[in-house]
């Protein structure tokens, strides 16, 4: 294969990784999740670093499953490669998948500013600055720390009284 | 074979892990209410998680055809590395081993010891030498300080709740804290140095609580050395019984 056509190839797996969607969140691309983090092209072949989002996240092995797949569909071949550094964060979520988790019901995460960590856990739930997705509110409580997944927490609203989930910032 | 130096640390950090995280995972189907039970089963699957990473580097660097999975389910009690708080049931002393008999005030109490601890060593492994181990901790600490905040938050609750749950609360914590010990005994500097914010932490948690803290001693435990409790050997016959009963089942 010669640069060119490597070159090529790189920009076909964008275009047919682009759209694969979160296989927990379907609304919003792995790519548009920060999941999808680099294409480039190493020894004439294609290689796709995605990286984890939760450590234990279910949805790794699905999201590796459906790489392949649609790679295989635009007629690619790739190494998918794992990558844990830097860690993945919530503020890699883009604006546009930000505003698709909100029209979704679920409110997205705030900045993650890693802060100190021993004050991150002493700071119960934070009032008031998650609003609801549902009416605006920012009247909210949580409800529990977890939700249906490991990345979200559960929430209720005070004024609309809608449960909904909250993307957590990690 | 000749193995890196610091397998044996990869392992007890796995270790740990992968047992308290068999162990929360033990309440799935029977939380006290719905969405403890979801908690817990997120917590555990971040620890099975971490271990899983843990378990695939150590595999790595031993080489061979050493896998994550022949780490987690064909080594014996005597090979696991785990701090023995980990491993003891969700009960109090002289616990049968029925796994019915279940206590949420031992599951949060340790859950709060060992992930204030934790919380403060995966801190600290950011900065390790090993570049892998390094990313690990990164991914873990972000993780640790939402299981920290659950325990804290449940641990003020009930500490500062009723006549029974702080009675009960204070029982896991006299029951619990002489585990503890086993966090610094012949540790590791980079260990030793998390002794005074761990026990801050502690101390502020605590008190906000209304809990007493009572003075360590007796027994130090040393399952990271692998003389463990009589729980373990439980824990794992559940874990690894499929593995080792279908070694090479594939899902």
């Amino acid at each position: 294969m010669n640069a060119t056509l490597s070159r090529d190839a790189v920009q076909r797996a964008w275009a047919v990784l682009e759209s694969v969607p979160d296989p927990e969140i379907p609304v919003v691309s792995i790519r548009e999740l920060g999941i999808l983090r680099e294409i480039h092209e190493r020894d004439g072949r294609l290689e796709v670093v995605i990286t984890p989002t939760y450590s234990g996240c279910p949805a790794m092995g699905q999201i590796e499953d459906d790489v392949n797949a649609a790679l295989a569909a635009g007629g690619l071949e790739a190494t998918v490669v794992l990558r844990l550094a830097p860690a993945w964060t919530t503020d890699w979520i883009t604006d546009a998948a930000r505003e698709k988790l909100h029209a979704y019901g679920i409110a997205p995460p705030q900045h993650a500013a890693a802060g100190n960590v021993v004050q991150f856990s002493r700071r119960a739930a934070t009032p008031g600055n998650v609003p609801c997705p549902h009416c605006g509110s920012i009247n909210t409580t949580e409800t529990s720390h977890f939700s249906s997944t490991a990345c979200k927490a559960l929430y209720k609203c005070l004024t609309c009284l809608e449960p909904f989930d909250h993307f957590k910032p990690y | 074979m000749k193995q890196p130096p610091h397998i044996g640390y990869l392992l007890h950090l796995a270790d740990s892990a992968l047992v308290l995280g068999q162990r929360n995972a033990e309440w799935c189907g029977h939380g006290p209410v719905l969405e403890e039970d979801i908690a817990l089963a997120n917590i555990s699957l971040d620890l099975v998680g971490q271990a899983r990473m843990l378990y695939q580097h150590a595999a790595t660097l031993i080489g061979g055809n050493c896998t994550e999975d022949k780490l987690a389910y064909f080594r014996d009690g005597s090979e696991f590395r785990n701090y023995t708080l980990l491993e003891l049931p969700h009960h109090g002393p002289l616990a049968g081993t029925a796994a019915a008999n279940r206590d949420y005030a031992t599951t949060i109490v340790r859950n709060f010891l060992y992930s204030a601890f934790m919380l403060l060593l995966w801190d600290a492994l950011q900065a390790h030498e090993d570049a892998q181990l390094a990313a690990i901790a990164g991914k873990s600490v972000k993780e640790v300080r939402y299981h920290l905040r659950h325990a804290r938050d449940w641990l003020v609750r009930l500490g500062d709740g009723t006549e029974e749950s702080h009675a009960r609360t204070q029982a896991a914590l006299d029951h619990l804290l002489p585990y503890t010990q086993e966090f610094w005994s012949g540790a590791d500097a980079r260990t030793a140095s998390l002794q005074a914010p761990w026990n801050a932490m502690v101390d502020e948690a605590l008190e906000e609580a209304t809990l007493q803290r009572r003075p360590s001693g007796g027994y130090v435990p040393r399952g990271k050395e692998g003389m463990h409790s009589e729980h373990l050997g439980f824990l794992l016959a559940e874990m690894q019984g499929l593995a080792r009963q279908h070694p090479d089942a594939v899902w």
